[in-house]
């Protein structure tokens, strides 16, 4: 069924009994031309794209929870082009052309809105590197603004501007970035995948890739053996423990980061802000509640839970940037297991074996990217040819010398 | 993450007076052992779901570097010893 205002005005009228459910249901086949392990939204990206625009419909993504219960449904739904490197400023910006367009594509409201990300700079140097930034994301066609400290007053009047140690001197804004309401994400791709042909399988987690003469003969999952002709990874913060059942070993360790939501308050921040001089990034959901994060914890960890003392350090990051925060009560708090990778970059590529593939090492901010990985992996698995945008994220750049590190902090993940 | 690490030295303390660096498993090379020795070093990691044993710093304790053997799902330490007496030179 197609979505529209006429639809939802037809089935007010028959008492709302006329909505199918978005997506099926199937019991798994003995063999797919595809199966992709990880229904986040990168795996559902794929399996989108792969129908949509590459005519590959015999599909299978294999979700060991439910849609939506890891990163996709777990992120603070920031979306963004704003990077400096090569690598990166393309392949995001593709990302965020996608976003503009993707509702319409996927026929779901995915609650885009591109109410501006602003980074804070706080010091000469910052306002420098941001500006560095800022030319480098301009001169690539992406959208950037330089805000002095007057700007970003008329917008965001309760910042901290005299904070002693911190004082706010003006924000690199990208106008075009914003938030998105990232379950209908997964759910939309998930539809329109499914749409076309896909099986999307839950409570089905692969336990085991079965291999012969050198090529990937199918998965063992918890429902049974599955064929495939391909096999495309895409288990976000899992990645290394799939990658491990083919003696594949990631510049990868798996991380927790958390997020918190606030009661609801009336109409207050309008923009996506981040504070420069510590970790915090915050925006207001249109329920009102205040969506924030900052730093991971630190600590390998598969447990999507963390521990006091980074809650203490994001309310502290929170509070110096709006001190009106420290009487704001938080609701809810969780964590999700991010794939962090050596230079902070992902990985989309080919492996050693001809068949499998490799989606991963999207750190703490995959959410922003899932369109733009989607289309280039799903690109890489039909025509066996990284897409252009996508070519620098390969999996050898550690060992030939060509990591894409946006922070410049070396091959340590918790720092990225 | 648990909320204290014994260590050998001092006694159990709040973790936040640690400091993680990762996988213990990896040892630095001979500066000749060639490049895939290298690389592996560098950037490749045991990252397993269950035991894991990483070093940590007692940064605001004793300054010692201990081995530390860790759940990474349920986050239980098993073991803690100073890397010296595991042989460590990473
Ligand atoms: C708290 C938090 C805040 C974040 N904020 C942002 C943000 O503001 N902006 C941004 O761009 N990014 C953000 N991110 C990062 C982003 O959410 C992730 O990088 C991205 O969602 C990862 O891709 P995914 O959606 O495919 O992952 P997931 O949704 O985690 O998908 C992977 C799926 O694989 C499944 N799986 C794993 N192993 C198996 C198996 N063996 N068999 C079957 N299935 C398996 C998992 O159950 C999971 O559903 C945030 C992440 C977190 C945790
Ligand atoms: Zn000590």
């Amino acid at each position: 069924m197609r979505y529209s205002a006429f639809s939802v005005f037809l089935n007010a009228l028959r008492g709302n009994k006329g909505w199918a459910p978005a997506w099926r249901s199937p019991v798994p086949k003995n063999h797919y031309d595809v199966v992709i392990i990880g229904g986040g939204g990168h795996g559902l990206a794929t399996a989108y794209y792969l129908a949509k625009e590459f005519g590959v419909t015999n599909v299978a993504v294999l979700e060991k929870g439910y849609i939506g219960s890891g990163n996709v449904g777990r992120n603070t739904t920031i979306i963004r082009s704003n990077y400096l490197l090569l690598g990166n400023n393309p392949f995001y910006e593709l990302s965020m052309k996608l976003w503009e367009g993707l509702e319409q594509d996927f026929n779901f409201n995915a609650m885009v809105s591109q109410r501006g990300v602003l980074n804070l700079y706080h010091s000469d140097a910052q306002r420098d590197a941001y500006t560095r930034r800022g030319n480098a994301m301009r001169l690539h066609g992406v959208d950037a603004d330089l805000l002095d400290r007057h700007a970003v007053r008329q917008m965001l009047p309760f910042l901290d501007f005299d904070n002693a140690r911190f004082p706010i001197q003006g924000a690199l804004m990208q106008k075009r970035g914003g938030t998105v309401r990232h379950d209908a994400v997964a759910w939309g791709y998930a539809r329109g995948a499914d749409m076309r042909g896909v099986d999307i399988i839950q409570n089905c987690e692969v336990t085991g890739i079965r291999r012969e003469n050198g090529r990937v003969t199918g998965v063992e999952t918890s429902q049974g053996f599955i064929g495939c002709g391909k096999l495309a990874l895409a288990a976000a913060g899992n990645s290394t423990v799939v990658a491990d059942m083919v003696d594949l070993k990631l510049p990868i360790e798996s991380h927790v980061l958390q997020a918190f939501v606030s009661e609801g308050l009336k109409p207050f921040i309008d923009n996506v802000v981040t504070f420069g001089a510590g970790h915090f990034y915050v925006s207001q959901s249109d329920k009102g509640g205040l969506v924030f994060g900052g730093d991971i914890d630190g600590y390998n960890s598969y447990a999507q839970r963390g521990n006091l003392a980074t809650v203490e350090h994001v309310a502290e990051a929170g509070v110096a940037m709006i001190p009106a925060l420290s009487r704001v009560r938080v609701l809810r708090s969780w964590g999700g297991v991010m794939d962090m990778s050596m230079d902070g970059s992902p990985i989309i590529d080919r492996t050693h074996i001809d068949n499998l593939y490799l989606n991963a090492g999207w750190c703490y901010g995959g959410f922003k990217a899932t369109p733009a990985s989607g289309f280039c992996y799903a690109h890489l698995i039909a025509r066996n040819e990284p897409h252009e945008t996508g070519r620098a994220f390969r999996l050898d750049r550690f060992a030939r010398g060509r990591m894409i590190d946006e922070k410049g902090v070396g091959s340590q993940p918790n720092l990225h | 993450m648990a909320s204290l690490i014994a260590c050998p030295h001092c006694g159990p303390r709040p973790k936040e007076e640690f400091t993680v660096r990762g996988d213990a498993g990896i040892t630095r090379p001979a500066p000749d052992a060639g490049e895939d020795a290298w690389h592996a070093y560098v950037y490749l990691r045991d990252n397993p779901r269950g035991r894991h044993k990483e070093h940590w710093h007692h940064t605001s304790g004793c300054r010692r570097w201990l081995v530390v053997e860790r759940d990474t799902m349920t986050h239980t330490i098993h073991a803690v010893s100073d890397a010296s007496a595991e042989g460590a030179t990473a």
